[in-house]
């Protein structure tokens, strides 16, 4: 058989526990003086190109109470729709980026800006869209779910993501609600009724 | 240059379930519909970048990072360190590896944890490494305590150390836990268990590693981490010779 020479397992998963925050994002953990700057935690400077955009929301159990222990990872393209891929493609936008759910209220912000569209496969193109990987106590293996814009209709119709999740409804749960001058609204459902597709992906 | 082919799926029988009975925080937290499984698109075949000049000099040593210059943190002084590869073997380089931990006597230091155990003025917790050109990582700290935590009645964590692991796309980014070989509490804590497959939970013990210990200094301890493959390495293969 060609194809895979696959030799080892990969590592299991651990949930990250409640106090990922220690090593995810010390200095607002309090442990200050170990790193200059929290990773991950400015996407964003003067010299970035593209519109500028905050996303705001909240992570809830299964009782919708909200997570207060949560953080979520961010992964997107930049406005032309790339990924930096090899090296950074300039020393102004990553791509990634790291937020920390509120510890009382389990809300979250993000600011970066708009993706543009991304490629899927020859010829197609993937709705402008942005990763979100969430780790927390009582996750065993960190959840990947995407973000895709309500003020991207035509986009989101075709996207080929999109329009595998079955119940089609069920895609509504990955439309941040537009609240105007570029802010969005994200809620992200661990389960229930209204629970955010996940992806094994 | 030709597309690099698509990750392999996760093996999920592998991985811990997202409910798993006995670790009662999962209950509320665990997705129960089906994840959508989807071959990997250019936006999980990418993953960010983390350049040297991200990490401090004193980043991978727990023992001294937080330290008031010329102390140390109490505790048994450990190496820990290892190889990050991917499911074919192959090194993976310059990539970031994290980790966190309690101190010597089993306490974090965060403010939302209440364990008895004291504080360590000079251990903050926190370590971070890019692996060599071969892929190899390594961190000097203290041996952590195992602590208790509201689980059960008498519920114990294993000694452990947090991992948190890019690779070089975000289809292989990962959290997980390394234990200390031959700790009783591993078999005992709901969070290991909630790992199906026996080989899958000795796969995160670090065994001890003589032959790096430093002598009159601290023992090392190995913990080899696996990063998700991708479907196909043939052509690689066959382009060195095989």
């Amino acid at each position: 058989m060609t194809g895979s020479e696959i030799k080892l397992q990969e590592s299991p998963s651990q949930t990250a526990g409640p106090y990922v925050h220690i090593g995810c994002l010390p200095i607002a953990s309090g442990i200050e003086g170990v790193y200059s700057e929290d990773p991950g935690s400015r996407m964003i400077n003067e010299a970035t190109k593209g519109e500028r955009i905050k996303i705001e929301g909240c992570v809830y159990d299964g009782e919708a109470v909200a997570v207060t222990d949560a953080i979520i990872e961010v992964w997107q393209a930049d406005s032309m729709g790339n990924y930096p891929v090899e090296k950074p493609s300039n020393d102004t936008f990553s791509g990634w980026g790291r937020v920390a759910c509120n510890q009382d209220s389990g809300e979250f912000e993000i600011e970066t800006i708009r993706p543009g569209a991304v490629a899927f496969d020859e010829g197609r193109l993937q709705a402008p869209h942005i990763t979100l990987w969430i780790v927390a106590r009582g996750i065993n293996v960190g959840l990947h779910t995407r973000l895709y814009f309500a003020d991207e209709d035509l986009a989101n119709a075709n996207d080929p993501v999109l329009s595998q999740i079955d119940p089609a409804s069920r895609a509504q749960t990955l439309i941040a609600e537009n609240r105007g001058a570029g802010c969005y609204r994200f809620e992200i459902y661990l389960q229930g009724d209204r629970e955010t597709v996940f992806f094994d992906i | 240059m030709t597309a690099k082919p698509p990750f392999l799926p996760r093996d999920r029988n592998w991985h811990p379930p997202a409910f798993a009975p006995a670790y009662n925080s999962s209950r509320l937290r665990s997705p129960r519909q089906a994840l959508l499984s989807l071959p990997t698109t250019p936006s999980e075949e990418a993953g960010p970048v983390f350049g040297h000049s991200l990490i401090g000099q004193l980043d991978h040593d727990l023992l001294h990072n937080y330290a008031t210059a010329g102390e140390s943190a109490i505790g048994p002084r450990i190496l820990v360190h290892g190889q990050v590869r991917d499911q074919s073997g192959r090194p993976l380089p310059h990539t970031l590896v994290e980790i966190w931990q309690a101190n010597s006597g089993g306490r974090y230091r965060h403010q939302k944890e209440s364990y008895i155990a004291a504080l360590d003025a000079n251990f903050g917790g926190c370590g971070r490494c890019l692996t060599d050109s071969e892929g190899h990582y390594r961190f000097i700290t203290v041996q952590p305590g195992p602590y208790p935590w509201p689980n059960g009645p008498n519920s114990w964590r294993p000694a452990h150390i947090h991992f948190s692991l890019f690779g070089e796309a975000f289809a292989q980014r990962l959290i997980t836990q390394m234990y200390f070989e031959g700790d009783p509490l591993i078999w005992e804590c709901p969070i290991v268990t909630s790992i199906p497959q026996r080989e899958a939970i000795e796969s995160l013990i670090a065994t001890l590693d003589l032959a790096e210990t430093l002598p009159m200094d601290m023992i090392a301890w190995r913990f080899d981490i696996t990063l998700r493959g991708r479907a196909q390495t043939w052509f690689e293969n066959r382009a060195e010779g095989l």
